[in-house]
């Protein structure tokens, strides 16, 4: 372990001497957790306890050694981030504060994660736009936050529905894009966005998005290990640029010039600082790959009917697959994990073979069948149809998907979806 | 880490530019240097892209002076004119999105606290009146109704001057300014009041025609929101562009405002005052008994 480390190891036990509110010689719960990798903690021996999406998250959260969280509270994100503010008053978490607005959070945790400090946030919908300014600056300044997106509906009329259109707007970013389908992952994956956004060649924000209300506060069941483990802290020197505590040699670390200025080598240092970005989230897959199993999962491969869906809708379409089981029809499903990176190759693998592809979808525009669309040109004969969707809230029954194959395979052109 | 950061390796200083030979060998770092010393020693910053004749200048190299650990510290900026001087010190900078300073400079200062806890990092906030009280307002609020231990050095020129002049919160009631056509509205935001209310440990007005103030106010600043929670000064610094002030003149325009309206003020809590009073003392003390 080099001395660096081993500082960072040192420093990242909080030293909580004389706690307001807490008796002398408090211990913080955190600090009694025993440090394993991600690796091993995924090997433990796990229970099975059912619960909701935001529980699932909290879980996760106190298994994430993280330093620092702060959040505004929107609906149907605010159930997590309250129980992380119990989590910091626990000693899982070091440092909690509700802030003024998003802006305002997306800004603040920027700042904490510059500090080189475990970073974490979560919003929704409205809240998500309001803080996209900062939030889209994210990625250029390398701060390897971990935001937690509980998906809500962003257009007007006002409504506090399911919807995940706003992840749409996340896609070009530069951010890492995880979309989770059920309870399980939403506590597997925000502990997998920590180690993979703070790995040197990454450096980047992740957001693990997940539909509100179906997920958080729906109840699953989750199988997690003991609590009294934690992943590996978050190493502050080791990112792609350094972090923001001068700690480095006075160099003019943040000088305006030539960046500011109107001529060609500015130009030339922004456009490749903007393929970096985009280059690390390409490297990002490996790790992903490494922690996930996989970029995609796949049920019946090979079958020429497919069903490419994220997040809830996934959990839609195996049933539809097994409904369609018991009638003897074998339809295939490919989940996206990753959203960006996307998983083209992959996808391609899984799907070019494939006659009919569904996409369904949580959204109106449509985001995950544009992306299947563009990653399928010139790959594979298959009809790629422009849902099922729903929108504004709505559930996605089965039946919805089992139509949709029916009309298909009659032909039933009475139908809009042709 | 320490001062030795600053330092090459042995056999390397004389390869590198000889601007950093100068930090190294005739820089402030370790050093606690007054105004009267400027021109004997490598200054943190020096060369800048800002207007002849510019008031704010002044005062940025006069706070970089006023730095008590500069190898510690790191300043937080936004748009604006100020950003293109601050971000040539030998300084960290972070040139944020819009607004965003006092946001970024809380949760930086938290991480930095828990990341160091045994070594106490400056966060400073410096950017000017429309990035702070226009577009920044809510973030500045929040950030001293939550005292955070950060403080914050408001460029008030009284106007938009990077964008070529426009209206800012802070401009004067009547002054006919671009976007103001008809002269300004409202009045001159009251930022001391304000922070009065949020019970800031220490609040201070100034003008920079007095040097050795400026670095004992922006000193003062720094210290105090290192122990205790935000503190705010409040700089006019002149556009001498947008107010058509001829650049011989700036100094004479800074001494009438003064005058006039934009007497040094400065207003301690109790808890600061007594930690100030006995810093101060004992700086004294030390430096009657360094001249002996």
């Amino acid at each position: 372990m080099s001395p660096e480390t081993a500082e960072a190891k040192q420093n990242s036990t909080s030293k909580h001497a004389n706690v307001p509110g807490k008796p002398e010689g408090w211990v913080p719960a955190g600090d009694l957790q025993e440090v394993i990798s991600l690796e091993e903690m995924q090997k433990l021996p796990k229970e099975t306890i059912f619960m909701t999406g935001s529980e699932a998250a909290r879980e996760s959260i106190r298994r994430a050694n993280v330093d620092m969280a702060i959040a505004y509270p929107i609906t149907p994100q605010s159930e997590t981030m309250q129980q992380a503010g119990y989590l910091f008053d626990e000693g899982y978490i070091k440092d909690y504060y509700r802030a003024e607005e998003e802006i305002g959070t997306m800004s603040a945790i920027s700042g904490a994660s510059r500090a080189g400090v475990r970073s974490l946030t979560a919003t929704s919908g409205p809240g998500l736009m309001r803080g996209m300014e900062a939030l889209a600056s994210w990625p250029g300044a390398r701060v390897p936050i971990v935001m937690l997106n509980m998906c809500r509906v962003i257009n007007t009329p006002l409504a506090i529905q399911p919807d995940n259109a706003e992840i749409s707007f996340l896609l070009n970013t530069g951010m890492l894009v995880l979309h989770a389908e059920n309870q399980q992952d939403f506590f597997d994956w925000p502990l997998v966005a920590f180690m993979v956004s703070e790995e040197v060649d990454v450096t980047l924000p992740c957001t693990v998005s997940v539909d509100g209300f179906f997920v958080t506060h729906a109840r699953g069941n989750v199988a997690m290990c003991d609590k009294k483990y934690k992943i590996p802290p978050r190493d502050g020197w080791r990112n792609a640029v350094p972090s923001m505590d001068n700690e480095n040699p006075p160099a003019r670390i943040s000088r305006d010039a030539p960046i500011q200025k109107s001529n060609f080598i500015s130009y030339h240092m922004h456009a490749s600082w903007q393929q970096e970005v985009f280059s690390a989230v390409q490297r990002s897959a490996k790790y992903f790959d490494k922690y996930l199993g996989g970029l995609i999962e796949v049920v019946n491969p090979g079958a020429d009917e497919m069903i490419i869906a994220s997040g809830a809708a996934v959990s839609q379409a195996r049933e539809a697959v097994r409904q369609e089981e018991e009638k003897g029809n074998k339809v295939g499903l490919i989940k996206v994990k990753t959203i960006r990176p996307f998983p083209t190759a992959q996808v391609i693998a899984a799907a070019k073979h494939a006659k009919v592809i569904l996409v369904p979808e949580f959204n109106q525009t449509g985001w995950l069948h544009k992306e299947v669309c563009t990653t399928l040109y010139g790959h594979t004969q298959a009809v790629i149809y422009n849902g099922p969707r729903v929108y504004g809230g709505m559930t996605m029954p089965t039946e919805l998907i089992l139509d949709w194959l029916k009309d298909i395979r009659e032909k039933d052109k009475s139908r809009n979806h042709f | 880490m320490s001062l030795d950061t600053v330092k090459p390796a042995p056999g390397y200083l004389e390869h590198l530019p000889v601007e950093y030979q100068d930090l190294v060998k005739h820089g402030q770092y370790g050093k606690k240097k007054k105004v009267s010393d400027m021109g004997k020693f490598k200054e943190l910053i020096e060369e800048h892209p800002m207007c002849a004749g510019c008031a704010m200048t002044l005062f940025i190299r006069l706070v970089f002076l006023a730095l008590p650990k500069p190898e510690h510290t790191i300043f937080v900026g936004t748009a604006g004119c100020g950003r293109l001087a601050i971000s040539q010190g030998n300084v960290p900078f972070i040139y944020g999105n819009y607004g965003d300073t006092n946001a970024v400079a809380s949760g930086l200062k938290r991480g930095l606290e828990l990341r160091f806890p045994e070594q106490k990092k400056d966060v400073i906030v410096m950017c000017g009146d429309g990035g702070l009280v226009d577009i920044g307002f809510q973030g500045l609020m929040h950030s001293w109704f939550r005292h955070e231990k950060f403080s914050t050095f408001m460029l008030d020129n009284e106007i938009y001057g990077n964008t070529g002049g426009q209206e800012s919160g802070m401009t004067a009631q009547g002054l006919v300014a671009k976007m103001s056509p008809r002269g300004k509205v409202d009045e001159k935001m009251d930022m001391l009041g304000l922070a009065k209310v949020a019970k800031l440990d220490y609040i201070a007005r100034i003008v920079p025609t007095n040097p050795a103030r400026v670095v004992r106010t922006a000193r003062r600043a720094i210290l105090i929101a290192r122990e205790f929670g935000s503190t705010y000064v409040q700089a006019y610094t002149s556009c001498n562009i947008e107010y058509s002030i001829p650049t011989p003149d700036v100094m004479q325009d800074a001494f009438d405002k003064e005058k006039k309206e934009y007497g040094f003020e400065e207003h301690f809590s109790d808890r600061a005052k007594a930690y100030i009073d006995d810093l101060e003392k004992k700086d004294k003390a030390a430096a009657k008994a360094a001249k002996k």
